[in-house]
């Protein structure tokens, strides 16, 4: 459907990758550990392997949890825009098919949460 | 019409103030005048049917409104001269008021604009006199809400710059961005979200939460405030119910627009309320209710029975009502937990409940609270116990609609979030929920282009690449001092003066010192 306008209306996205100045944007979920509230929105260089993105960015990103020590996120099960995911940690982001506004969901099984709950 | 009666009686006297104002144009055409009237499909058969139930004219309302607001500034200033901020509960209390001053009193100033222009888009006089003086009204109260609150600013952090917050903090582009969305529709639209959705379906869970939360915590200002403000909020919801039933009964070709719009309003002003929920059960010291209590009066019950009436239009209960009704038992812990972990980035402080708080979380939502958030509250509290208060050191993601971090959860499944993704035209666009996406499915050239304030951070558009800067030169919010964590902040130590608990902080004694 489109917008019911008095004339004719077009309108650019806000979020195109070259507003980013080379960067990109990139969202990662971490299910059953709702400490942090909702998916990161990271910002990442394209040409970042996948294995520099775990250590860089996501283990900084999850350090106050307590999961974090034990959690082994390269051994993980991944997936990308909602589909099953193999990352190849030598690899680019670019060239592990992740591109601009996507979402990673990593899960790591036996981990819970604080006490269980989910958090 | 002319008149034998020096004195003209009510029924006349609106006649000639209001409808004998208008007149049909002859040298102009009636949709160069009204260019806005007929684009959103809404057929108006015959405006003369649209009844004003208060029969309000501008003199009498000028009368009204003047004789309020000398009672209101003569409480004002008492509050001010005895000190009223002392007689608050707790300074954990002033916090719901600096969410009021920057979410909520820059969009009664939307509201008024908003009212204004659509009024003068009507050809329908009625109507239109109807709209200037809500206009007026929410001028008056984004006037008056500011001068209740402004008494604070002398005695505590982070009220000191609200309009100016509301167009650039990350949380208010919720609020702002709703405003917006209304502001930008026709004029049908704005009514059915402000007049209808807004003020007549939702409104109690905003003001009675505020209002009765200052009466429960001693405010006396804000609470004189709302009661200078009920009768006209009384007259805007009884508006917003004609206007909806004066839409539905012009043509049967509006039902489904206007069914579209309460669909899309109800839900984005359920969102909206998320934030009032928090407010309720978590920033009040003393609590009015809970928010699933106040969610289950006003919306379950009252809009229960409104939408019960407006069957017999062929207007249906909004889509994912039942979504909401559950979320009543979830959000306001999401949302306190989110504002809790991003406190360096309000412009409020925030804390963990203490124990008699957890206990009466746990009593007021028995099917939750223990089972979902006890663990992580009590953890952050440990936490914090031990020198690490909690702070999320990234950013979030955030709904494309809405404008809330995506932090909602499944329906069925409390533990997940109610994440969506879809691609437009070769972008990818994620949601908080069915809702929110549906919206966007709606009108996509309307929120490709959402001010989202994450992007906006990393375009490099709010002053600063990181999160510190940004608060500080961006939003003007002074880190640990107008924000953060309460227990220790200038605020809760000034509270402590005052009461007298504790000596005079070392600042303090030496400034009496020198």
């Amino acid at each position: 459907m489109s917008v019911n306008a008095i004339s004719e209306y077009h309108a650019e996205p806000k979020d195109r990758v070259e507003n980013f100045n080379g960067m990109q944007l990139l969202y990662v979920y971490w299910p059953h550990h709702l400490m942090f509230c909702a998916p990161f929105a990271m910002l990442v260089a394209p040409d970042m392997t996948f294995g520099a993105f775990v250590d860089e960015l996501l283990k900084p990103a999850v350090s106050g949890h307590p999961d974090s020590e034990t959690a082994d996120f390269l051994n993980a099960q991944w997936r990308l825009n909602e589909e099953a995911f193999t990352p190849d940690q030598t690899a680019t982001l670019i060239a592990n098919g992740i591109d601009h506004k996507s979402m990673l969901t990593v899960t790591t099984p036996g981990l819970e949460g604080i006490q269980g709950s989910a958090s | 019409m002319a008149s034998k009666n020096k004195k003209l009686n009510l029924k006349d006297k609106y006649q000639y103030l209001t409808r004998d104002m208008a007149w049909e144009p002859t040298y102009e055409k009636h949709e160069d005048i009204y260019p806005d009237e007929s684009f959103e499909g809404i057929k108006i058969i015959n405006w003369d049917q649209w009844e004003d139930p208060f029969r309000l004219t501008m003199d009498t309302y000028w009368k009204y409104q003047a004789e309020k607001e000398k009672k209101l500034y003569a409480i004002f200033d008492a509050f001010a001269q005895n000190n009223g901020q002392q007689n608050i509960t707790d300074a954990r209390y002033v916090n719901a008021l600096k969410l009021f001053l920057s979410g909520i009193s820059p969009v009664e100033y939307a509201a008024y604009q908003g009212y204004a222009r659509v009024g003068r888009q009507f050809s329908g006089a009625g109507a239109r006199v109807a709209c200037q003086m809500q206009a007026i009204d929410e001028l008056r109260h984004a006037q008056t809400q500011q001068h209740a609150m402004s008494h604070y600013n002398k005695h505590f952090n982070g009220l000191h710059d609200a309009s100016y917050q509301h167009d650039r903090v990350w949380f208010l582009s919720v609020p702002k961005s709703f405003f917006d969305d209304a502001r930008s529709a026709g004029p049908f639209e704005f009514l059915t979200a402000i007049s209808f959705s807004f003020e007549y379906v939702l409104t109690n869970l905003l003001f009675v939460p505020f209002m009765s939360g200052a009466a429960y915590n001693g405010d006396m200002a804000t609470v004189t405030f709302g009661f200078s403000a009920q009768s006209d909020e009384a007259r805007h919801m009884t508006l917003g119910l004609e206007v909806i039933k004066f839409i539905l009964e012009q043509h049967e070709d509006n039902v489904p627009i206007i069914q579209k719009w309460v669909d899309k309003w109800f839900w984005r002003g359920f969102r909206l309320l998320s934030l009032v929920g928090m407010m309720m059960d978590y920033m009040l010291p003393n609590k009015v209710m809970s928010w699933a209590e106040a969610w289950e009066m006003y919306y379950e019950q009252s809009g229960g029975a409104l939408f019960k009436d407006l069957e017999r239009y062929g207007i249906r209960p909004p889509k994912y009502q039942d979504v909401a009704n559950a979320a009543k038992n979830h959000s306001s812990h999401q949302t306190w937990a989110t504002f809790y972990q991003y406190s360096q980035a309000t412009n409020f402080h925030t804390w963990m409940p203490q124990e008699d708080e957890m206990a009466w979380l746990s009593e007021k939502y028995p099917e939750t609270f223990d089972k979902y958030y006890r663990d992580r509250f009590e953890h952050w509290d440990k936490e914090q116990k031990e020198g690490n208060r909690f702070y999320n050191n990234t950013l979030p993601q955030l709904c494309q609609v809405c404008q809330i971090p995506n932090i909602m959860t499944e329906k069925d499944d409390p533990t997940v979030f109610s994440h969506r993704q879809i691609k437009h035209e070769g972008e990818r666009y994620h949601f908080c929920s069915d809702g929110c996406c549906d919206i966007f499915k709606n009108e996509p050239e309307k929120y490709i282009q959402a001010w989202l304030p994450v992007h906006q951070i990393y375009q490099g558009n709010c002053g600063g690449a990181d999160v510190a800067t940004v608060v500080e030169k961006y939003y003007h919010i002074v880190p640990g001092v107008d924000n953060m964590e309460y227990l220790g902040s200038p605020d809760h130590q000034r509270w402590l003066d005052i009461k007298g608990l504790k000596p005079l902080s070392a600042s303090r004694e030496k400034k009496a010192a020198a």
